[in-house]
Parts: structure tokens; C-alpha cells; sequence
């Protein structure tokens, strides 16, 4: 057995919604291990796709090989009246294959993070916004406010590689940056300054966020308040924010939707959106809405330039019909519309699919542990490490080439989803 | 494999050939001399009586890349209207003002149109551009890579960089983008958008880095000029939609002291600010320009009535135009240090005053422009209306009579303040050949494209005849790309993947590596995930193929 590792520079992680790119990452015939700038996210995601696991596709269980396994699952699909393809943490090329399987048997779309990015897009569909990207916060940013989550345990990295920089573009001193952070938030460490400066901290329950920046547009927009306290934040504290808002040169609310996890937070992230507006009357004020995370960015983006819709999208009739209420995977599980399951996660083993008494395959990263053997499991590449690909990053606009880090035996999920709408007749 | 196309009537202005009876022959994809043996042609279609052209070229259509994808995500209510079915050949969409990738291609080639080159990519988002028109079939693409607002740029031109350096870093940046042209939207004034300054004249500073648009401008012309890139500099100018601003675009195209440039939707940029309501048509000053300055060419950016959207990468402008848009929703952004985007949907209407004399004023420039060579046929889909349109507008410049019967029904006031009602001209087909197909071509240095000679590749459009151009135009009988049947009677009958059109213009290595500095200082990515390989572009296209064209000094 080899032990001499290869390593690999400027590396991009495909296991969280930042998408850092300057890895440095060792491979040995044993494994995969992230050497340098790594984090508590990416050290254990290399480490565990690189775990040579058994990998061969089942079918009932039982071992068979990958065109049994593909035959399999597009009998389950032919027979299916209303297949569910879901899951869907991928890569472009994962995406595009699921899609054209999709639009192919007439199956309904979902990713498995559509419930909170859903907080968001009602917004965008709605009114839009103003929004920037994190080079720009990086170099620009004099105020960032963080509303609702503390971002670093989703994204890890975030502080090192955004906020406090070595350098910026524009004279900024990025230790003199104000970090403000307004929510029900645990950890504020990371807002502290490299000169040990605190940040500002507004405690409220996040469900109460809408109140909260209700009371801002009020007050920037001039008008009095006429409560002591809102959301149980003294409105004192509010007017202070307020004024250091509009007075920021480039100021920017980072929210993740995922944070946001209460009843109607789309109400929440309209009236942060509204704010950010009214900013820009007098001066450049952005929101950072990030995700990323299990390709959720990724598959809604070749969804939508495939068929104008994000996500959650019949092709039963022969055309794309969008429904985000209607069209959730869960809620078609459960009310027994959805006949068959296709889940799709070759970027997180740790993702699986939901408990269901519908025919099931599973394509899936070798070492996903599933609760249940599905009607199909078939082990495949992941983005990245066995195979080159294209990954989103949080903000949206950077889409980070992955690379191929070793030889690997295993199909892409692509080849698999190919194959499968290939086998269908 | 050789094919006949028997009989038809040609028109090829690339070669002169204004309407010649001939036959047209094709072997592996590409347009053959007649070997005057019929024993070698294995197919023959009898097109006698229709009309043969190149297949069009459309030089500025915004059909991928970030903007574009936030103007679909933004309309589901647009899409409903227009959804479109899967077939055994073709995949389901959407189609209208932001139509899927696939259904683009589809109704691309199913007008006959060949090629199609996306005018705004910026280079951070170069990726994803290239991504998406991977997934717009059987069309040619190619794309104009964004700068002029860039820190990058602007931190050079700020430090009095010489333009050999300004050549190497856009020679360097048009290579790794994967680009076949250079565009500058609002010089500098996305950036100083970021600084807070919401308008940039010609001759305004920039609020940081202290230049102005005329610098960036002529730095940028100089450097497409010095590296010999075919397509001149695609400028998306000053001042977009602001009255008055026809005084802006006539400085601006003497601000590059006789350098070739090219001026995009330049109807939004001729209005003057005569008349009550101080809003006035530029057309014929701009027209007159135009005709004096043989260094300048343009394209229309016509608007025609209804529902669309505007996606653009002038964030300035676009932040100003949010509260007329309709549905009223916008998103504007800033974007990593290199550029940034404005997405507001709207609905220009023929009884608002500004939009129906908006629409006069694009037929005005079509027609008071004399040289078809250097006036395009654009709608800048969707800014100005959905590309499928342009039967309905090629109908507009070649009947004169329908022209005035729709002139009759727009805003009045519009109607009288316009001097559309007294141009005669009409566009002939030759006309209409030359600005939709030989001129493209020859501006872009396609020169195997746009044209019929032997040696040119297959790209085939062949029309019936009709008395009303718009049903002439809307399905042509026969679409051939490379050489193969793609259309027919405007449905699609093959669907293949087209090729993608670069230049590689050389550079100094050296700028590699202050770039790669900036890179790891400043931005969030690093210079190798920025840059895009050829092996990369094919995996993005179905294996679509790329085709490199020469520049200059190549």
C-alpha cells in the first residue's frame, strides 16, 4: 500500500455554502485530508469522503451490479404515477441529470433544503432586493449586522476569510469594522475584533426580528415611536442602531434563511429587505442572504435557468408547474401523492432520505448510514474529491470549479441519473 | 453525406448577391462548390421559389449568466404565461420575457437564428454564463466579457498604468473568461454606484478613485484597438434612459478619438429633453453621427409594447429605474469588486407617453441610419422586448404602411413630437441580411459564419415567401446548423448543442502574476478557480465545441 500522499493546492470545499477554495488537501490511497485551511466543517467532510467504503449498488440489499441496480430503479420509475426526485444535494452536473430525468418521467422536484430558502425567495418573487457579494463585504463593509444567526456555524470560515482581513481595497481598517449582532444568538465570540473590541449585541427571540426591524424603518424613516421597548429591545438601543446605520458609508445585513426557522419568516426577511431599501436613500446599504449549503444554491440555480423556477416544480402535465406549498417533497410523502422516491445526495452522506413506504432508491455518497435499506442504493462519486464539478457559493453569483482528487471506481450521480433515464424505454 | 438545396433565391451580402436563383450544397457542415456531378448528391430539397440566407446572428441577447437567472427566478408569474411542453425531442420551459436556457435555443433556431452572443458577462460570473448556454441548444454562442468597473482596472488606470499593462490584464482576462468581446457598462459608474454617486457623467470623477468614464472608456477602446480583437469595444454608455443624455452619447463617441467601438442599445441613449415634457427624440442627431463617424457602429435596443424584463450590469442605473418598473420589484447588486447587476421587470405600454415614444425613437434610428452594416437588429432581449419579437420588428422596418397604421395607435403626444409618420424608407430583404447575419458576422470575425460561400460552415436559414414579413420571418421552412437539419416549418426537428465562439488574445505572463497577488490579497477566490479551461468549457456545453478566432496581432 502507498503511503506517499499527493497534495493538492487551492482546493474548494463543496461541504458548506462558503465554497473556500484555498485548501490544501492530501490524498493517499488510505484517505483524504484536509492539511491546511481547513475547518470543523471541511476536516471531518474530506476525511469521511475519503473513506474507501464498500461500494456496490443493492437492490433489495442484495449485492448486484450497477446496470441491475439502474434497471431496478427505472422499473420503479416507469411503474411510479407520481415519482418524487428529491434530496438533490449535488453538483451542476448531478442537477442537470436529475432535471432531464425529471422533466423525462414527469416527476415533482424538491431539494432538500427548499423549506428555508423558500423564507427568501417569496421576497425575491415578490419585491426583490438589494443584495452584495463577499468580496465586496469584504473590502467595503463598515457595518455588518447580523440578524438572527451568528453565521459561523454554518459557515466557519466566515469572519477569516470576510471581516477581519489583513487588507482591504479601500483604506478600510478591518479591525475597526462594527459588527452588531441582533437576535437570539448564542456565540458572538467571532465578532470580536482582532484588537479585542466586542461586538454589539441586541438579544431578542428571533421570531420577534420582524418587530424589531419594523421599529428601524419606523425610526430611520423619521417617524416616533411611541413604546419604550420593542420585541423587548429598549427602543433607545434601536435609535442607536439606526443612526449608526444610516450612517455606515456601506453597510450590510448578513441572514440565513435556515435561522430563521419560525412560522412566516418570510415577513421577517421582506421587512429586513424594505430596511435595506429605505437605507439607500442616503447611503449604500446591502443584505448578504447566504445558504449554499447542500447544494441548495446549486441545484435552484440549474433549476431555474432550466425552467424558470427555483425548485418545487411538477412536470407531470409536460410542462414545469411551480408550486412551493403544493410540491414539497415531505407533504407529498405523507399524503400519499407521491408514489415513488428518487433521493439524490452525493455531496453529504449525513442526508438521508425521509422515512417512506414508497419504492425507494437512494443514490448516495458510499458512506451514507440509511436507517432503512432502500428498494436502490447506488454508491456514488462525490463532487469534488472523485470527480470534478461546479458547486455555489453562499452569495450566490461564484460558481467554484471542484476538482478531481483521486481515481475513483464509482459513477457519478450523473452517469447514474443518465443511465437510469436511458434504461426507461 | 451531400445535400441540395435546389433552386432557391439567395441572398448573400457578404459576396454581394442581392437575389440569385442558385443552388446551395452542403457536405459535413459546411457549404460546398457544386461538383456539377449530380450522382454525388445523396439529398436534394426543392426550395424553389424561397429565400436563402446565412442563419442570423444576434450580437447582443442576454441569454446567460447571473442577471439573467435572477430575472427567471423573479417571474414565475410571466413564466405561467408561456410554459412549454416537453416533447419525445425537446425539453420542457418556459418561454417570454426570461425564457429556460432550452427553450431559448428552441425558438432561437426555430426563427433561424444560428448564433447568439451574450453581451454582459462578468468575469467573476463567467462560469455560470458559460454553464447556462451550455444548457441553450443548437445555437452558436459566444460572449463579451465585462470591465470598466472592476477595481482591478480602475486601480491601474487610478496609478497612471501604462496601456500596455491595460492590454495584457484584458487580453488575460478575455482568454480565462472564455470571451470573443470586450464590453464597458457605464464606466466606472458601477463602481462609484458602490461609492454612493447615483449619476457619472461623461467628464464626472469617480468619487474614490478620481477618473472619469472618458478615461476608462478610452483606455478600454485603445486596448481592444492594441490587442486586435475583432469586435470593437461593445459600450453600454453613460446616462441610460436619462433625458438629455443624447448629448452624453454623441461626446461619448468622439471621447475614443476615432478608435472603432461599438454603441449596444443605443436608442436608450438618444433622448433629448425638448417639448413639454421634456422628453424628446435624439434619433436624427445620433443618426447623423453616426453616418459622419465611420468608427462607430450600434445596435438598436428597440422597444416594442408589453411585458418584459431588464436585466443589466448597470446597477446605477437600474437602482434609478426601480420605481417606474413593473410589476414593481427589483433586485440590484453589487458584485466581488468586478461589476454588479440591476434586474426591474417592465411593462412599456403604447399610451405612456416616454415608452411610446421610446418605440419611435428606435424605428427613427433603424431607418435614419443608412448603413445596414453598421446598425443591428436588437431588441437587447428582454431589455427592450422579448427576442421573439423580431419578426413583428423586421415587419416594422420593411412596410411602411403597417408602420404608420401602429404609429396611429401610441400615445399622441408621442405621435407628434416623433418624425417617424415622414420616413418613407423601407428595409429591403438584402437590407435585413446584412444586419441580421453579414454584419454580425463581420463585426465579431465569424468568418466562416454569416455568409454562403463555399468553405463557410452550414448555417442555413430558407424562408417562404409571404406578402407580410413578420409570418416570413416567425417560422422559416428549413433551418440548417453545421450543416444539419435543425427546424423545420419553426419546430424543432434535431436537437444538437452549437459551438462556442472565443478569441485568446497573447499576453504578458507577468500580468499573471500581480493578479494572482490581488487575487489572495483582496478578493474571496483564487486565480486559478477563477480562470476557465478549455476542457471545463466543453464538459459546460454538452461537448459543444470551441472554436478560437484569430485576433490582429495573434
Amino acid at each position: 500500500m502507498s503511503t506517499s500522499a499527493t497534495e493538492h493546492h487551492d482546493i474548494a470545499c463543496p461541504f458548506c455554502g462558503l465554497a473556500c477554495d484555498d485548501l490544501r488537501v492530501g490524498v493517499t490511497e488510505d484517505g483524504v485530508e484536509v492539511k491546511a485551511n481547513g475547518c470543523v466543517i471541511s476536516r471531518p467532510a474530506f476525511a469521511r469522503a475519503g473513506t474507501r467504503a464498500p461500494a456496490a449498488p443493492r437492490v433489495g440489499g442484495t449485492l448486484v451490479l450497477l446496470a441491475d441496480a439502474i434497471a431496478h430503479a427505472a422499473r420503479i420509475l416507469n411503474d411510479a404515477r407520481l415519482p418524487l426526485v428529491a434530496g438533490l444535494a449535488t453538483d451542476v452536473a448531478g442537477a442537470r441529470s436529475a432535471l432531464a430525468l425529471a422533466d423525462r418521467i414527469g416527476a415533482v422536484t424538491d431539494h432538500l433544503g427548499s423549506a428555508a430558502k423558500l423564507r427568501n425567495l417569496i421576497v425575491l418573487q415578490g419585491s426583490g432586493w438589494i443584495s452584495t457579494t463577499l468580496t465586496e463585504v469584504r473590502n467595503r463593509a463598515d457595518l455588518l449586522v447580523l440578524m438572527g444567526t451568528d453565521v459561523v456555524s454554518r459557515y466557519p470560515r466566515f469572519f477569516e476569510r470576510v471581516v477581519w482581513v489583513a487588507e482591504t481595497l479601500f483604506e478600510l481598517d478591518s479591525a475597526a469594522r462594527e459588527i452588531v449582532y441582533v437576535g437570539d444568538v448564542k456565540d458572538t465570540s467571532a465578532g470580536i475584533a482582532p484588537g479585542g473590541r466586542k461586538p454589539s449585541v441586541i438579544p431578542c427571540e428571533n421570531h420577534r426580528l420582524g418587530e424589531v426591524l419594523g421599529a428601524l424603518r419606523a425610526i430611520v424613516a423619521g417617524r416616533a415611536i411611541s413604546r419604550d421597548e420593542v420585541a423587548d429591545v429598549p427602543v433607545a438601543t434601536l435609535t442607536a442602531l439606526a443612526r449608526r446605520m444610516t450612517a455606515a458609508k456601506y453597510g450590510v445585513v448578513a441572514w440565513v434563511a435556515g435561522d430563521l426557522d419560525f412560522p412566516h419568516a418570510d415577513l421577517t426577511v421582506q421587512t429586513l429587505t424594505d430596511l435595506i431599501r429605505d437605507l439607500n436613500r442616503t447611503t449604500r446599504f446591502s443584505g448578504l442572504p447566504l445558504a449554499g449549503t447542500d447544494g441548495d444554491f446549486t441545484y435552484s440555480q440549474v433549476h431555474t435557468w432550466q425552467t424558470g423556477f427555483p425548485f418545487r416544480t411538477s412536470f407531470a402535465t409536460g410542462q414545469p408547474v411551480y408550486d412551493p406549498y403544493h410540491y414539497g417533497a415531505d407533504r407529498l410523502l405523507a399524503s400519499g401523492e407521491a408514489d415513488a422516491l428518487l433521493w439524490l445526495s452525493s455531496l453529504n452522506p449525513t442526508r438521508l432520505p425521509p422515512a417512506t413506504t414508497v419504492p425507494t432508491i437512494v443514490l448516495g455518497a458510499p458512506s451514507m448510514q440509511l436507517t432503512h435499506e432502500p428498494d436502490v442504493f447506488v454508491p456514488v462519486a462525490i463532487p469534488g474529491v472523485d470527480h470534478s464539478g461546479h458547486f455555489y457559493r453562499a452569495d450566490k453569483v461564484v460558481a467554484v470549479p471542484l476538482r478531481k482528487l483521486r481515481e475513483s471506481s464509482l459513477p457519478t450521480a450523473a452517469a447514474v441519473l443518465d443511465g437510469i433515464r436511458a434504461a426507461l424505454g | 453525406m451531400r445535400l441540395r438545396l435546389r433552386g432557391g433565391t439567395v441572398i448573400d451580402p457578404a459576396h454581394g448577391v442581392r437575389g440569385e436563383t442558385r443552388d446551395v450544397l452542403v457536405e459535413d457542415g459546411r457549404i460546398v462548390a457544386d461538383p456539377g456531378n449530380v450522382a454525388h448528391i445523396h439529398e436534394e430539397i426543392d426550395v424553389t421559389g424561397m429565400v436563402v440566407m446565412a442563419g442570423a446572428i444576434d450580437l447582443h441577447t442576454h441569454i446567460g449568466g447571473g442577471k439573467v437567472n435572477i430575472a427567471r427566478a423573479m417571474l414565475p408569474e410571466d413564466h405561467r404565461g408561456d410554459l412549454v411542453d416537453r416533447t419525445a425531442l425537446t425539453r420542457s420551459g418556459c418561454g417570454h420575457a426570461a425564457p429556460s436556457t432550452l427553450t431559448t435555443g428552441y425558438r432561437y433556431a426555430e426563427m433561424g437564428y444560428t448564433a447568439c452572443f451574450e453581451p454582459a458577462m462578468l468575469p467573476i460570473n463567467a462560469r455560470q454564463a458559460h454553464m447556462e448556454m451550455g444548457d441553450t441548444p443548437i445555437v452558436d454562442k459566444g460572449a463579451y466579457a465585462m470591465l470598466g468597473s472592476d477595481d482591478f482596472l480602475l486601480r491601474m488606470l487610478a496609478a497612471n498604468a501604462d496601456q500596455q499593462a491595460i492590454n495584457d490584464y484584458v487580453a488575460w482576462t478575455i482568454t480565462h473568461a472564455q470571451a470573443i468581446g470586450l464590453k464597458v457598462v457605464n464606466p466606472g459608474g458601477i463602481s462609484a454606484f458602490k461609492f454612493n454617486q447615483r449619476m457619472l457623467d461623461l467628464d464626472e470623477a469617480h468619487a474614490y478613485y478620481r477618473l472619469t468614464p472618458r478615461r476608462i472608456l478610452k483606455a478600454l477602446a485603445q486596448a481592444v484597438h492594441d490587442i486586435g480583437m475583432p469586435h470593437p469595444l461593445h459600450l453600454h454608455g453613460c446616462n441610460l434612459g436619462v433625458p438629455g443624455n443624447v448629448e452624453t452619447t454623441l461626446a461619448t463617441m468622439d471621447a475614443v478619438e476615432g478608435l472603432p467601438m461599438h454603441l449596444t442599445h443605443i436608442q436608450f441613449h438618444s433622448y433629448g429633453t425638448e417639448g413639454d415634457r421634456k422628453f424628446s427624440s435624439g434619433a436624427a442627431r445620433i443618426a447623423e453621427a453616426i453616418k459622419a463617424r465611420p468608427n462607430i457602429s450600434a445596435d438598436v435596443g428597440q422597444i416594442l409594447f408589453g411585458q418584459t424584463v431588464t436585466a443589466s450590469g448597470d446597477s446605477m442605473a437600474q437602482y434609478r429605474n426601480a420605481g417606474v418598473g413593473s410589476p414593481r420589484k427589483s433586485v440590484v447588486m453589487d458584485i466581488e469588486c468586478d461589476a454588479g447587476c440591476g434586474v426591474v421587470p417592465f411593462k412599456y405600454r403604447d399610451q405612456n407617453f416616454v415608452n411610446a415614444l421610446q418605440w419611435a425613437i428606435g424605428l427613427e434610428i433603424f431607418l435614419l441610419v443608412d448603413d445596414p452594416w453598421r446598425i443591428f437588429l436588437t431588441t437587447d432581449h428582454p431589455n427592450g422586448a422579448p427576442f421573439t419579437t423580431y419578426p413583428h420588428l423586421i415587419r416594422l422596418l420593411m412596410d411602411k404602411t403597417f408602420r404608420s397604421e401602429k404609429l396611429a395607435s401610441i400615445h399622441p403626444d408621442a405621435q407628434k413630437l416623433s418624425h417617424l409618420g415622414a420616413i418613407d424608407r423601407e428595409y429591403s430583404l438584402y437590407e435585413i441580411a446584412i444586419m441580421t447575419r453579414a454584419a454580425p458576422a463581420r463585426t465579431l470575425g465569424l468568418a466562416d459564419r454569416g455568409h454562403l460561400a463555399p468553405g463557410a460552415a452550414a448555417d442555413i436559414t430558407v424562408y417562404r415567401r409571404d406578402p407580410n414579413p413578420e409570418v416570413m420571418f416567425a417560422k422559416p421552412a428549413f433551418v440548417f446548423k453545421d450543416g444539419e437539419l435543425v427546424a423545420r416549418d419553426g419546430a424543432v426537428t434535431k436537437v444538437t448543442w452549437g459551438n462556442t465562439h472565443v478569441v485568446k488574445p497573447p499576453y504578458d505572463p507577468a500580468i499573471e502574476k500581480e493578479l494572482e497577488a490581488y487575487f489572495e490579497r483582496y478578493h474571496t477566490l483564487r486565480l486559478g478557480n477563477f480562470k476557465i479551461g478549455d476542457d471545463e468549457m466543453c464538459e459546460c456545453g454538452h461537448g459543444s465545441k470551441l472554436v478560437r478566432h484569430g485576433c490582429r496581432k495573434a
